[in-house]
């Protein structure tokens, strides 16, 4: 039997209720400010977003009006995607992500099988390794992909890239994965296993048809990692690779004396759109997620 | 159980991928970090004018990239590079630790120094944001749970978003808003009537501002785990704790803390090592002047103007993944010995 405390008997004083409403209402104000402020501001002029004077200017758009002719502009997303060639950078970041995201499942979901059903003691000590090497910083990491990379010219291109991020994502996909299969009876694949499967075939036949929700889930998490990163993908990827995110960073640097930081608030604007869109489809995917790991362990 | 070549295949690729991209690359890390770059070749060059030779030291390009190509790298140094005056500076230290004039001189002299600059900063991200970014999540989770549905289902959706956002994007957006023409710094300057009033301009202001985006990003992902594992707390234990006369601030001290331990354990160390590693913030509040970090003192090695410090940014990287260890140990002993513990009931 559980319950939130809201159902519990017992009145809540006038006072509480305010000030937990209050206080709730304050906090997603200040989740969600900072990201409507700078999407209304993306189609204004630089005058206005930074305005010296009100930042009613940047609400109505007041210098917008004058040096446009309309109280909003598309200078901004025109000078990132066309001008700073943002597109490009955007077709090589769905590649990545998508690679980076089907090649983690189908490695993580063998292993993560596999994790769950050894029982062995090696395969506690694979995951506790997996453990440590979640805990890595990537950019340390990085530090020792260069030199080999150069030498072996591999460096700057999208695969090098992707393999990278595959092999970054593994130690949480084996762990998110591993969880989620010990939550799938083992009977199930056993019962398989006496009517003469092989382990793979089990695998193929019984546990992959009812893998989905779990896999979509770890898949989220798998596209955010490739979608979000800026380490590895700034470092190992040359001028013409770029993902949107390093790509996003190295038009930073010359934007400030040029007087174009509208292209780069374009650019945020249009780099956090997908990830909007993840949130509005797969919330209840990604709190599951969230909540799996800590509650199972 | 799985047979040892079964499981063997299942777990080829991705134990594969975590050896070669994972394990063989911190190896390369320790090795890189024993070597330096090598100096230029510096040749005399002699020229001569009718009014006689004069010999002036130049530097030969030609045998300098042929020395590279051919040991890429460097020459062995040995433990120098983590001795030098960019790491543990331990000359440095021993100086000031034999002549300061008291603890705060001898103390201000050693954040002075690079690497003890970064790994201050670096600790108190990790130590403070943890905390606090737990905190506020405990106290959204507390107060969303009493208020009615349709406002739960607004903060659950906005609230992922500073999680999830792309980390580098996110400080983009906060650094806007703070700048002294963004809509937060304008109008903190016309709060305290203050036109120099600027968050980025000193050390503690740029400490506080980047201590604050953290809680911001840290806060949501307690807030979700938290606010599930409310959803489990035991009316029975509840109600009776209500017949024994427990208060509302009773209940939770002694009835939704304790129920929401373990989740509290597990929180604290993904923040503790996502937050060790602290590096995007750094570069989009370009605020690498007051407030640096580990990771970022190794992205600035490795992305020199001029040319980039492998064996610096290796030595840097291995003492980082040393401090990860440390922070890590306990709860890796503590699971060992859960492990050793089921193992032989």
């Amino acid at each position: 039997m559980t319950a939130a405390e809201s159902d519990l008997p017992g009145r809540r004083p006038a006072a509480l209720i305010f000030a937990t409403n209050a206080f709730v209402v304050l906090w997603l104000v200040a989740a969600a400010f900072p990201f409507l402020w700078t999407l209304w501001g993306s189609f204004k002029v630089e005058g206005d977003f930074f305005s010296r004077q009100s930042f009613f200017d940047a609400i109505f758009g007041a210098k917008t009006y004058l040096q446009t002719g309309s109280h909003f502009t598309l200078d901004g997303y025109y000078g990132a995607w066309v001008v700073n060639r943002l597109w490009r950078a955007s077709l090589n970041t769905v590649v990545v992500t998508f690679c980076v995201t089907v090649i983690s499942l189908t490695f993580g979901t063998l292993g993560g099988y596999a994790l769950a059903r050894s029982g062995r003691r090696y395969a506690f000590w694979l995951l506790m390794a997996a453990l440590v090497f979640r805990a890595m910083p990537h950019i340390t990491l990085v530090s020792g992909y260069l030199l080999p990379f150069f030498e072996l010219n591999v460096w700057g291109v999208l695969p090098t890239a992707i393999i990278v991020l595959v092999a970054i994502n593994q130690p949480f996909t084996l762990w998110m994965l591993h969880s989620f299969f010990l939550s799938i009876p083992k009977d199930l694949d056993e019962s398989a296993l006496i009517d003469g499967c092989t382990r793979f075939q089990a695998f193929r036949l019984v546990v992959v048809p009812v893998m989905w929700p779990g896999v979509v889930t770890t898949g989220l998490f798998s596209f955010l990692l490739g979608y979000n990163d800026f380490a590895v993908t700034s470092m190992l990827l040359s001028q013409d690779n770029q993902t949107m995110v390093p790509k996003l960073a190295s038009f930073l640097g010359s934007i400030e004396e040029t007087g174009k930081v509208m292209y780069a608030v374009a650019a945020v604007v249009s780099a956090t759109a997908p990830i909007f869109a993840i949130v509005v489809v797969f919330q209840r995917q990604i709190v599951s997620g969230l909540t799996a790991g800590a509650v199972k362990g | 159980m799985v047979p040892n070549r079964t499981f063997f295949f299942f777990i080829l690729p991705s134990a594969l991928a975590m050896l070669i991209f994972i394990a063989i690359p911190i190896v390369s890390v320790a090795i890189q970090s024993l070597y330096v770059e090598h100096e230029k070749v510096l040749i005399a060059v002699q020229s001569c004018t009718p009014f006689g030779c004069t010999e002036s030291v130049g530097v030969d390009d030609s045998a300098t990239a042929k020395l590279r190509q051919e040991q890429p790298l460097g020459k062995f140094n040995g433990l120098g590079t983590y001795a030098d005056r960019a790491h543990l500076a331990v000359a440095e230290v021993s100086d000031i630790l034999g002549h300061n004039a008291g603890f705060w001189d001898a103390a201000t002299r050693i954040y002075k120094l690079p690497f003890y600059r970064a790994l201050v900063f670096t600790l108190a991200y990790a130590l403070l944001v943890t905390p606090l970014a737990m905190a506020l999540g405990f106290a959204i989770a507390l107060a969303v749970n009493t208020v009615s549905p349709l406002l739960k289902g607004a903060v659950i959706f906005f609230s992922l978003l500073p999680m999830i956002v792309t980390p580098l994007i996110g400080s983009l957006m906060v650094y806007w808003m703070i700048n002294a023409d963004g809509v937060i710094g304008a109008s903190l300057q016309a709060l305290f009537n203050d036109p120099n009033l600027y968050l980025k301009a000193s050390a503690p202001l740029t400490w506080i501002v980047l201590f604050a985006y953290g809680v911001w990003t840290n806060a949501p992902f307690s807030f979700i785990v938290f606010y599930a594992g409310l959803q489990t707390v035991p009316r029975d234990t509840l109600e009776s704790s209500m017949v024994d006369g427990a208060n509302r601030f009773e209940r939770v001290r002694f009835v939704i803390l304790p129920h929401l331990a373990p989740l509290a354990t597990f929180v604290a160390l993904v923040q503790l090592m996502d937050n060790f590693r602290v590096f995007e913030p750094i570069v989009g509040f370009n605020s690498q002047a007051h407030a640096t970090s580990l990771s970022y003192s190794v992205f600035s090695d490795l992305n020199g103007q001029f040319s980039q410090l492998f064996g610096s940014a290796a030595a840097t990287s291995m003492l980082t993944i040393l401090g990860v260890l440390i922070l890590l140990a306990p709860i890796l002993l503590r699971t060992y010995r859960e492990f050793s513990n089921k193992a032989a009931a």
